[in-house]
């Protein structure tokens, strides 16, 4: 069999794309990561979010999250025409295996992932009496798991419902951001498996990085604006509805 | 275990944080800090009617404040850390400063305070007892056995600071345990300035109804008179303090239903249905109205010593359980709806579990045992006082 110069030219770039999927399979460590130059956020486009439960299971699956607890969970919406105050929400089993079709046909349906926001100002962080939580210098609230006392004050301090004490460990868990993975040069998990691409990490330090662009040019928010956390979780088509 | 839900809750609310032994945390705190401040009421502001209780509320306060923490331990999930909180405390957590309040207010005030108000009694019991005791005794003294004039009257002027120290270290204490609830942001139904003063006076209540009670039953069980001026003079105190401490919860639920904000609705519906019997009947109507009505009829009416006595015994057993009702509603209260404020869950309370009602009995139970130790111990009775005072006299003179 042989390979024109037209077919090798076509055939190259597809192997170089294959090549560097299978070398994002096994990443190499990432000595040369350095934490200053990157500040870590999310943005969710809420208009492409399709509510599969793809970025909840992934997720479970990525960080050993024990069942009936949730790092990232999505929520299903439905408003009203009138009653924009008391939208009807749902979310079976954190939306993980997406939800069943409704019959409502007044008003709107939609749906939204959450996860932890990473506020740069969390109240989680602040009420952690030993610093077990900590915002690190690229912009990732973590937790320390063999210093976490699981005295589960910082769980009542996040706005966003977004910890819980993990059965077993007795420690307080949440999001990380995959940060074993972005410290690596990957995307998280839920990012990865998302397949309308509606999760999309940013970093804010880096000038190419398309949230600019993206912040620039849509009409973005995020979740309780009013509690001045400095959430760096964006929502694109973000509805007043949504709590 | 399925926990019932209504509405709509962020899936990681479901399942309650805090338990009841956290309900259990600020009513032992808040009755060591009402205990100390209505001991103080004789020692700084000399209001002599209430001398009989004195002793009996510092070691009451004592009790107290030895098993306050111990709920919190059983409910940490990692216990063996805890005293990483003195180690390398979180200096903006609310938490962990108060580790630091807890100790200055146990080992600085009253532990200082009572050893010094105590000292003669035990360095003459140290001579006039045998065995065990007079081992407990001697290591009580810490070697100080000086009980001239002299001695003990830089006891009292000692003492008098300690307790000048140890109003506003009280009026911390708990004020820091409203704190700990009201600087919640994330939570409407605690978050208020208004929660480390609605404490403090609610602690004061209970600290001051309990002391009430324990003097007129330990009188009971010694069979020895109740002095009618000094508990008129207790419930008098308490009559006030309960008047302030209704009207500033009336004024947080006031301002809560005028304004009403985005949560409103959510707490107002809870009100109405989940601690409809726990707020508005057992905290509100029997646990502030009536006792305030009763011991407010003492006040205005002329009545016979007995009935006086009757009045304060259901009045304060009222006030204690109007005092944890209010502790249960903030605690539990605060957890049961959903901070996206679309739905409710359910606490279910297990029963023989590390967090279970059976542990907090016996957490309940507790402060008890160790006031009966301590009352043995250390009699706060004034005629043995007095006895021993004759003891001492004759083993030591006048000097």
């Amino acid at each position: 069999m042989s390979i024109t110069r037209r077919q090798l030219l076509i055939l190259l770039p597809a192997a170089a794309v294959a090549w560097k999927s299978i070398l994002a399979g096994t990443p190499e460590a990432s000595p040369n990561y350095n934490m200053t130059e990157h500040w870590w956020g999310m943005l969710v486009d809420i208009t492409k979010c399709i509510g599969c439960g793809s970025c909840v299971r992934a997720c479970q699956m990525e960080n050993q999250v024990p069942d009936g607890y949730f790092r990232t969970w999505v929520e299903r919406y439905h408003v009203s025409d009138y009653d924009i105050e008391n939208p009807k929400v749902d979310s079976p089993d954190g939306g993980k295996n997406g939800f069943l079709p409704t019959s409502v046909s007044d008003g709107k349906n939609f749906f939204v992932p959450k996860m932890c926001n990473h506020c740069a100002d969390s109240p989680c962080t602040q009420v952690c009496p030993v610093g077990a939580t900590f915002v690190s210098p690229d912009g990732v609230v973590l937790v320390d798991q063999k210093y976490c006392l699981g005295c589960r004050y910082c769980v009542q301090a996040c706005p966003y419902g977004c910890r819980f004490v993990d059965p077993k460990k007795k420690t307080a868990q949440k999001c990380t951001l995959c940060y074993h993975r972005i410290t690596k040069g990957l995307t998280t998990a839920c990012c990865e498996n998302c397949p309308t691409g509606a999760r999309q990490l940013a970093d804010l330090k880096n000038p190419n990085d398309p949230i600019h662009e993206f912040l620039k040019t849509h009409s973005v928010q995020v979740l309780k604006p009013y509690l001045a956390t400095r959430s760096k979780l964006f929502y694109n088509g973000l509805d007043g509805s949504v709590r | 275990m399925q926990i019932p839900v209504e509405g709509f809750m962020y899936p990681n609310e479901v399942e309650l944080q805090w338990s009841v032994l956290i309900v259990l945390y600020p009513f032992l705190t808040g009755l060591v800090a009402g205990a100390f401040i209505l001991a103080s009421l004789e020692r700084v502001f000399m209001v002599k009617a209430v001398k009989p209780t004195y002793r009996l509320a510092l070691l009451t306060a004592l009790a107290f404040l030895i098993v306050a923490p111990l709920p919190l331990q059983l409910h940490l999930g990692h216990p063996e850390r805890s005293f990483e909180m003195y180690l390398t405390p979180h200096r903006s957590s609310a938490m962990a400063m108060f580790g630091f309040v807890y100790l200055w207010y146990l080992l600085a005030v009253l532990v200082v305070e009572i050893w010094l108000d105590y000292r003669r009694d035990i360095v003459v019991m140290s001579q006039c007892t045998t065995g065990w005791k007079r081992l407990v005794y001697r290591v009580l003294t810490l070697g100080s056995t000086n009980i001239s004039e002299r001695s003990l009257h830089i006891d009292e002027r000692v003492g008098w600071l300690v307790t000048v120290i140890g109003i506003p270290s009280a009026f911390l204490l708990h004020g820091y345990v409203g704190f700990i609830f009201g600087s919640v942001k994330a939570n409407p139904w605690w978050s208020s300035p208004l929660m480390p003063v609605v404490f403090l006076f609610s602690a004061m209540v209970s600290g001051i109804a309990i002391v009430m009670l324990l003097y007129m039953l330990m009188c009971r069980l010694r069979r020895e008179p109740i002095d009618m001026d000094c508990v008129d003079t207790v419930a008098k105190y308490l009559f006030y303090t309960f008047i302030i401490d209704f009207s500033l919860e009336m004024l947080d639920l006031i301002h809560r239903i005028y304004e009403a904000d985005e949560s409103f609705r959510s707490l107002d519906f809870m009100v109405h249905t989940r601690l409809f019997l726990s707020q508005v009947v057992i905290q509100i109507l029997l646990g502030t109205v009536l006792p305030i009505l009763l011991i407010g009829l003492t006040q205005v009416v002329k009545l016979a010593a007995k009935q006086r006595k009757r009045i304060y015994v259901v009045a304060g057993c009222l006030t204690m359980i109007g005092i944890f009702a209010m502790r249960w509603n903030v605690v539990i209260g605060g957890q049961l709806f959903s901070k996206s404020f679309l739905g409710y869950t359910t606490y279910k309370m297990a029963f023989a579990t590390r967090e279970g009602l059976l542990t907090a009995i016996v957490l309940t139970v507790l402060p008890f045992v160790i006031l009966g130790v301590l009352v043995k111990l250390l009699p706060p009775w004034p005629e043995k006082k007095s006895a021993i005072s004759s003891v001492a006299v004759a083993a030591y003179g006048a000097d």
